[in-house]
């Protein structure tokens, strides 16, 4: 099961991102594996579709679940349509690390 | 000929300006005149002008393309053409959608496609409705459909409307000084500002001041609710040699009788000289001949 966590950077001590469209960068957890990989969104500054195309990316990325602060509307929609389970997380600074270490405690 | 009427921001009373030189300047130009409704997303000129009678109303379409999955390779060519974000593909899950909210049917998807995938539709946007009045030569009011994005393509054919024996058309500009402002304001030889000389107004003055610097469109201001707030905008007029067109004062009877809609019927003769005045100046400083 794959996971994608919204982050600020590009390592597990970012900071976590609570925006999905417009998020820094992707954190994709591989729960199986144990295994992370960062990608960098490179729709987070584009004028239109930001929520549309980062679902479409997390949707080629193979992810079952995306953890975030908030989704948009369209994100909403795509996510939906992709059947990726949508997890609102609260921002309390928390690194990325943090909430991998979160996900294994349950 | 072509005169807009803008404004910085909601709330200026631009529409009661733009009906009563409607009004005022039929009477100056032989009923020669015409008023165009930009305002798309919320026309409101009509609610003023009870007894406009509707003569016609079309619906307003845009070419919006659609992804057929059996022929498509998922090869990606159309989202990488697509400046708008609006192509969403995923190979992996046979996905292929056009989102036509965020679509604005410039055609180029359907170009790069080189395996037949794509096919157009027509997708409406909304519609153009014109009204015969008892002055002029009639209201047309343009209305996008709720949820389109496309202010711009629809005010482009709101523009295209001329009713017959016109000589000039008045175009109320919607809020603001995004792209569909810029989309009515351009081509028009004289945009008319309508502000109040309020700290706000006088902010968002100079923001539309900029933009209409930048496109190159000769413009003057008028002074709506005259006699509210302060001379700040008195003075930003005079340093920055901008024509101030009119003044029309702040009455508070006559602002209850628009809230029924009973306006222009009931104009006070003291405002009833001003706008006479205010539209008099206006076609001396676009040199419309009367
Ligand atoms: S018509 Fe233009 S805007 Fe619409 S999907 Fe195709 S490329 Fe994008
Ligand atoms: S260009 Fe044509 S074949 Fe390629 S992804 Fe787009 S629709 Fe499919």
């Amino acid at each position: 099961m794959k996971t994608i966590i919204t982050s600020t950077g590009n390592n597990l001590q970012s900071v976590f991102d609570p925006r999905f469209g417009r998020a820094g960068w992707f954190c994709v957890y591989d729960r199986e594996s144990n295994s992370t990989n960062f990608i960098e969104n490179s729709f987070k500054n584009v004028n239109g579709g930001a929520g549309t195309k980062t679902s479409e990316m997390a949707a080629e990325l193979g992810a079952n679940q995306v953890i975030s602060g908030d989704f948009g509307p369209k994100a909403r929609t795509m996510l939906e349509k992709f059947k990726i389970q949508m997890v609102i997380l609260e921002d309390e600074g928390l690194s990325v690390q943090d909430i991998i270490d979160r996900i294994n405690k349950n | 000929m072509r005169i807009a009427i803008a404004s910085g921001k909601g709330g200026t009373g631009k529409t009661t300006v733009a009906i009563h030189l409607y009004q005022y300047l039929s009477k100056l130009l032989d009923d020669q005149i015409q008023l165009i409704d930009c305002d798309v997303e919320e026309p409101n000129d009509l609610l003023f002008i009870p007894d406009a009678v509707n003569i016609y109303e079309n619906t307003v379409f845009t070419m919006v393309p659609e992804i057929d999955t059996a022929q498509c390779t998922f090869c990606k060519k159309c989202s990488d053409w697509c400046e708008f974000n609006a192509i969403t593909l995923v190979k992996n899950l046979e996905f292929a959608e056009i989102n036509k909210d965020l679509c604005h049917s410039c055609g180029a998807c359907s170009l790069a496609c080189e395996f037949g995938a794509i096919r157009e539709y027509k997708n409406p946007i909304g519609t153009i409705s014109g009204y015969k009045t008892t002055f002029g030569t009639g209201i047309t009011e343009g209305r996008l459909r709720i949820g389109s994005s496309m202010q711009t393509s629809l005010i482009r054919e709101l523009k295209k409307q001329t009713a017959s024996n016109t000589v000039l058309q008045i175009l109320d500009a919607p809020p603001g000084t995004s792209c569909p402002v810029v989309e009515t304001v351009s081509g028009a030889a004289y945009v008319i500002l309508v502000t109040e000389p309020t700290p706000f107004g006088l902010y968002d003055l100079k923001l539309t001041v900029d933009l209409l610097n930048n496109l190159k469109i000769p413009f003057g201001v008028i002074v709506n609710k005259a006699g509210l707030g302060n001379n700040a905008v008195y003075a930003y007029l005079a340093a920055n040699n901008i024509e101030l067109i009119g003044e029309i004062p702040f009455s508070k009877e006559y602002a209850e009788s628009y809230s029924k809609g009973a306006l222009l019927n009931n104009v006070p003769e003291e405002l009833e000289n001003i706008y006479l005045k205010t539209a008099e100046r206006l076609l001396e400083v676009t040199g419309i001949k009367k």
